[in-house]
């Protein structure tokens, strides 16, 4: 059951309206990357990734591999004409391994050749001679040696220390965050086409046009505007293609400008998991000092994040976990610490939530556990440490918590849940002591919205409107299937007030909207439907002008409506205005650049208002486990979620659902392995195990909150969705722990993540005090 | 020996090597770009297409894993062919709700579903997840899906408009494939091209050519071996046919022993029952190969042929020597498993434990038969994957119960017997503590459900 309700009247914003691919996806008829026609004399490239965690490159021996029949051509790191780097933030990260190699996996060189299986075959007659050196392979190993991808950051509050020192209560402990494999449904793939005087049209499956393109003109020592990148859709992404992209796309660009042909490069799923970045794992040491009820004084956090081989988006990520370690709740005195530790793995990266899950969760762990110990409600705990809705109290970072609706969802919540009585039937079905114990909890959810860095949130969008009144809409953000460029075109449709159908979708391209920040952070709709209102808004007025010396009325009382202007009873349509335009020399075309206002942030201090604002949203799960084995099965979700005036509510709908099931398998059946050399072992769907139909919630409700506008001017009121539900899912761990602490009240229970079926018997063994 | 297919009711001719897989005959050569690779390992489904079974319905295929070899002279369907008359109300219906977000997976969805409104005219939910089992989506958290499913008519299907030439042998491009008719020819086949792969449904033995890149210059096919084909049902026992799919042997068993059908539900998802056999699952002797512990429990029997020694018997429990090694001669084939029929204070149960529901490798599985007479264990057999090298049984823990009410005291003392008598390895899929502890505490779950009928799985729930 799921509710929502429109809100004010518009013509296209605040509809429902369908995914504008969807009758493609569901015919097969939708054109991904690998689906375009191949020019003639494609070439395939495959990678040859390192065996070796750690060593020295001492030489990579081709011969064989380019003696091979059909075997075009094979590049290694020497062969990179410009920059052999795609660091996004920080500089020296290679495309290919550059005399050392530094994990499993690493792109040591690529190879072209005329067929795909020939390209593969090749590849794997490159011999490497690597000498080994021991591999760091664990957080704690490289926080041990103070061995970092970036400076460590520490975000303070208060005096953390004092109050942690004079709280009635103390407690520390530990947690473990599995990483999670963004399992998008198509793998990384760059299909890169060289044109005249050195042009290259790179298509790309990337949510970072712009940094595909910049990297493609630096890794090829070209300007910019050599090199265009294209996108129309993407197989998924969830921030698996924001930074991870760029490698590939480079490599497709280097072998297509060395052999004047298109070159295609698409990964197989166990390269692509190999060789490409996840969310990091983290390991949490906290302690916490509080009250009788739970109110929490003082809280120390310290993450030890698995950054991998290089930086890549780890200090943003880092920044983001410590700044949402607060989730809901006031912490007058805090010191937060986040390290990203260099290990010999793949280079972790942006995953849905960018490091707000792993601070979200170890919050709520702490909540908990400081409930436990206490034996009191956890929800009681929450209720107490809330952030006030009055004050505007301050998070650690000094942002005031403004537009809170923290009560709000958690009160919905609990009532659509029906939480007194559900607690209470589940609190009597575990005193009977069963095999099958039942769990239920309550996850609040805030999240803050913008990038952190306030340079990246700005967006552009490019309108034409053509003389029989069709619109050419294009922008910097990029479709990944979350439904923006439905959205967006909503939002110019409502603009000109014409049919939807009227509003051409085009495909992501950097020629048309240059320089633009990565669809990320949530903020795809917020920044390109700005910069698309914008340009339309310009182009509008252009247009009421004339129409208003066409219909001798004032432009005030010029209206735009159903494919017509209207001044009294005299009317143009659409279509009609457009010509009078032309006739009269008036441009359709307009850009339109949007930034964020209010913004400002002093990564030094860790201090600023780096959030144009925040969502909330809520979520109770209750769970059974199997205290036999171990299993577990989430028997229901019920979800509000606070989305200001939505602009699709039916995408954000979807939005939310598989937000919240991505969560779930992040912290349930999604386990990442390596073996002791530091080989990943799960790397393919056979071995790691995302969410199939029946994991979904049996039962599964969610509410959006109607009638809350943004405070914020965002576009049309609306507010973000991509990432916060995903947070909410951790009400299934939470519920979890519930069922597992039924067992023995009072105890702590030492549940990580994920909870697979191994862990939570563990847990139950644990809390059991059975001795292994 | 030229051959066809009937592709999406057209009869087209198959000009590939046989050892290419469908996937990319569709894609590549036939410029088919709705079928979709997502893992190349038969686990994500959006490859999904469907294939003409034996028993005339078309059934879901993972396209990455199947050989075109495999499709000589079938009905196979594509998201094309399908869409060819436009979006059908399943489709609509998708596309209205919100069942897709990045699509990628989506045509292979379609293909699952539309599968499934073959078999069931008003499909319930579980049906419908039994039918996604094999599709990952990513994006929407499946609701939507489900929930378009259970609103939409059955899917109109191609029909094919002639006959596709099926050649008992097909030669292209230096790979060769024969495809006997009978148990004679197959046997000799198999003496005298003793380096040629023998194939059932390929859902193992194809990783090798999606994932490895490897080619197979010779396979011999048991798809159409008459006497391996199907599953009869005697008075006293199933002989299962060598090459009859997973599919079929679930239908045949599911009335003696419906927890056999739900292991096979599970190991497999519709697309890998619809190709997998018996004989490929057993043969494969992998340690983590389902169908070995329940047969085993079930005191199977594997008959085995050769052309030169003729047939021999062997006990289940006997078949698997070592590490992916069954007793199995280079010239032979098994042509068979014979397995009891139900009987009255006869409890079978197989229990799979894994990280995910469906479609998941066995971290552990247990499979327990067990007699009672006078409310005591009168006979047991207890069999476990995952615990060892090879699928085995568990004579300590089957003589813990033996003579013994089944209750909670027997299951302990038979767990600890089981805690003596493996040691199971670490790896992805568990730790060796993890799976001594829970193959222990599945004894104890067996107790619970037949001792005292207690609902002892959160599925059920």
């Amino acid at each position: 059951m799921n509710v929502h309700r429109p809100i004010e009247p518009r013509a296209h914003v605040g509809k429902g309206v369908a995914h504008d691919s969807g009758l493609k996806h569901v015919t097969g008829a939708a054109v991904y990357i690998d689906d375009l026609p191949e020019l003639p004399g494609t070439l395939h490239a495959a990678l040859v990734l390192s065996p070796v965690a750690k060593g020295r490159l001492a030489s990579v021996d081709v011969s064989a591999a380019r003696a091979m029949e059909g075997v075009v051509d094979v590049v290694l790191a020497a062969d990179v004409t410009g920059h052999n780097d795609v660091g996004p933030i920080l500089r020296g990260e290679p495309i290919f391994a550059d005399g050392e190699v530094l994990h499993i996996g690493q792109v040591v060189a690529a190879v072209a050749a005329d067929t795909i299986e020939r390209a593969h075959a090749a590849a794997r007659l490159v011999a490497m001679d690597i000498e080994p050196v021991e591999p760091v392979l664990d957080v704690d190993t490289a926080h041990a040696r103070r061995d970092y991808v970036s400076d460590p950051q520490v975000l303070e509050q208060g005096d953390g220390a004092a109050a942690l020192d004079g709280a009635p209560h103390r407690l520390k402990g530990r947690l473990n965050i599995g990483g999670q494999d963004h399992f998008y449904l198509e793998t990384q793939i760059a299909y890169a086409v060289p044109g005249e005087d050195g042009e290259l049209l790179v298509h790309s499956s990337t949510q970072h046009p712009s940094e595909v393109q910049h990297h493609v003109a630096l890794a090829l020592g070209l300007p910019a505007s050599a090199v265009e990148v294209r996108v129309r859709r993407m197989g998924g992404a969830f921030g698996g293609k924001e930074s991870q992209a760029t490698g590939i796309a480079c490599i497709a660009a280097l072998l297509a400008e060395r052999n004047g042909r298109p070159v295609k490069l698409r990964l197989r799923r166990a390269e692509d998991m190999a060789a490409t970045g996840k969310r990091h794992d983290m390991g949490i040491a906290w302690e916490a000092g509080f009250d009788g009820r739970g109110r929490l004084a003082g809280v120390a956090m310290e993450f030890l994040a698995r950054a991998g081989h290089v930086a890549d988006l780890s200090p943003p990520v880092i920044t983001r976990a410590i700044s949402h370690a607060d989730n809901c709740y006031h912490l007058p005195s805090a010191i937060l610490r986040g390290y990203t530790c260099r290990t010999n793995t793949v280079s972790n990266t942006a995953f849905r939530g960018f490091g707000g899950p792993q601070g979200m969760i170890a919050i709520e762990n702490l909540i908990d556990a400081v409930a436990r110990h206490l034996r009191r409600d956890p929800n009681e705990v929450r209720a107490v440490n809330f952030y006030a809705a009055a004050t505007g109290e301050e998070t650690p970072y000094g942002q005031r918590v403004e537009d809170n609706r923290i009560d709000e969802v958690v009160e919905r919540v609990m009532q659509a849940a029906g939480w007194i009585e559900r607690r209470r039937a589940i609190d009597a079905h575990n005193a009977a002591d069963p095999v099958i114990r039942r769990g239920l909890a309550l996850m609040p959810a805030k999240f803050g919205i913008s990038f952190n860095l306030p340079s990246l949130n700005q967006a552009g969008a490019l309108v034409h409107v053509y003389l029989d009144g069709s619109v050419h809409l294009n922008h910097g953000g990029t479709e990944m299937g979350q439904g923006l460029f439905i959205k967006v075109a909503q939002v110019v449709a409502e603009a000109f007030q014409i049919p939807l159908e009227w509003v051409r979708i085009t495909p992501t391209s950097t020629a048309k909207v240059p320089n633009t920040s990565a669809t990320a952070a949530s903020t795809g709709s917020d920044l390109n439907g700005m910069a698309a209102l914008i340009a339309a808004g310009e182009i509008r007025d252009r247009m009421t002008d004339v129409a208003a010396r066409h219909l001798d009325a004032e432009r005030e009382a010029i209206a735009f409506r159903d494919g017509h202007v209207y001044a009294g009873n005299a009317s143009l349509s659409f279509p009609e205005l457009a010509r009078l335009c032309w006739a009269e020399r008036v441009s359709l075309s307009a850009a339109g650049h949007y930034k964020t206002p209010k913004i400002h942030w002093d990564p030094k201090r860790m201090k600023g208002r780096p959030f144009f604002y925040f969502t909330y949203g809520a979520a109770v799960a209750e769970v059974a486990i199997d205290t036999l084995t171990g299993e577990t099965r989430c028997l229901r979700a019920d979800i509000v979620q606070d989305l200001g005036f939505p602009l699709n509510p039916a995408v954000d709908l979807g939005q939310i659902e598989g937000g919240f099931v991505q969560g779930m398998g992040w912290l349930t059946s999604e386990e990442l392995w390596w073996d002791s050399e530091g080989r990943l072992r799960t790397v393919g769907p056979s071995t790691y195990k995302i969410p199939g139909s029946r994991d979904a919630p049996r039962e599964f409700n969610v509410t959006i909150l109607d009638d809350v506008p943004n405070r914020e001017e965002t576009v049309y009121r609306s507010k973000a969705v991509g990432e916060p539900p995903l947070m909410l899912a951790i009400s299934v761990w939470l519920a979890i722990k519930d069922a597992i602490g039924s067992i023995a009240p009072g105890r702590p229970v030492p549940l990580d993540a994920p909870a697979t079926p191994e862990r939570v018997l563990f847990a139950v063994d644990a809390v059991r005090g059975v001795a292994d | 020996m030229s051959a066809s297919l009937a592709l999406n009711g057209r009869i087209v001719p198959l000009d590939a090597r046989p050892d290419r897989t469908l996937l990319d005959w569709l894609r590549v050569d036939k410029h088919m770009t709705g079928t979709k690779e997502g893992c190349a390992e038969g686990d994500c489904g959006a490859c999904t297409v469907l294939v003409r079974g034996s028993d005339g319905r078309l059934l879901p295929a993972n396209a990455c894993i199947l050989l075109t070899g495999q499709v000589i002279g079938r009905d196979v369907v594509t998201i094309e062919g399908l869409s060819e008359n436009g979006p059908q109300p399943l489709q609509t219906l998708m596309a209205e709700n919100g069942s897709s977000q990045c699509g990628f997976c989506t045509p292979g969805i379609v293909m699952a579903l539309a599968a499934l409104g073959q078999r069931s005219e008003e499909p319930d939910i579980d049906d419908l997840h039994d039918a996604l089992a094999g599709n990952l989506c990513r994006c929407t958290g499946y609701r939507p899906i489900v929930d378009a499913a259970l609103q939409a008519p059955a899917c109109v299907l191609p029909e094919a408009s002639g006959e596709a030439d099926a050649p008992e042998i097909c030669e292209s491009g230096g790979s060769i494939v024969h495809l006997p008719r009978t148990l004679a020819d197959l046997l000799r086949l198999r003496a005298e091209h003793p380096g040629a792969v023998m194939i059932g449904g390929g859902t193992d033995l194809n990783l090798r050519v999606a994932q490895g890149g490897e080619r197979f210059d010779a396979m011999i096919s048991t798809a159409r071996v008459r006497e391996m084909t199907g599953v009869e049902v005697e008075e006293k026992a199933f002989v299962i046919g060598g090459a009859a799919s997973l599919e079929q042997v679930l239908a045949a068993v599911e009335e003696d022993y419906p927890s056999f059908a739900t292991l096979l539900r599970r190991f497999g998802s519709s697309q890998i029952r619809s190709q997998a056999t018996i004989g490929g699952n057993l043969c494969t002797a992998s340690p983590i190969g389902d169908s070995g512990p329940a047969l085993i429990a079930l005191d199977a029997v594997v008959t085995i042929a050769s052309a030169e020694r003729g047939e021999r018997e062997v006990a289940a429990e006997d078949f698997f020597l070592d590490y992916r090694k069954p007793d199995l001669a280079p010239d032979e084939v098994l042509v068979s498993v014979r397995v009891a029929r139900n009987e009255p204070n006869r409890h079978f149960r197989v229990y799979k434990l894994a990280k995910r529901y469906d479609q998941d490798i066995s971290t552990v599985c247990c499979a327990i038969d067990a007699s009672l007479e006078d409310e005591r264990v009168s006979r047991a057999r207890i069999a476990y994957g995952g615990m060892a090298a090879t699928p085995k049984r568990c004579e300590a823990a089957e003589a813990a119960f033996e003579g013994k009410p089944l209750d909670i005291a027997a299951a302990r003392e038979a767990a600890r017997a089981v805690g003596a008598a493996f040691s199971p390895l670490d790896d992805l899929r568990g730790s060796g503590a993890y799976r001594l502890r829970a193959a222990g505490a599945l004894l104890e779950r067996f107790a619970r459900e037949i001792g005292r009928s207690e609902t002892v799985e959160v599925m059920a729930l």
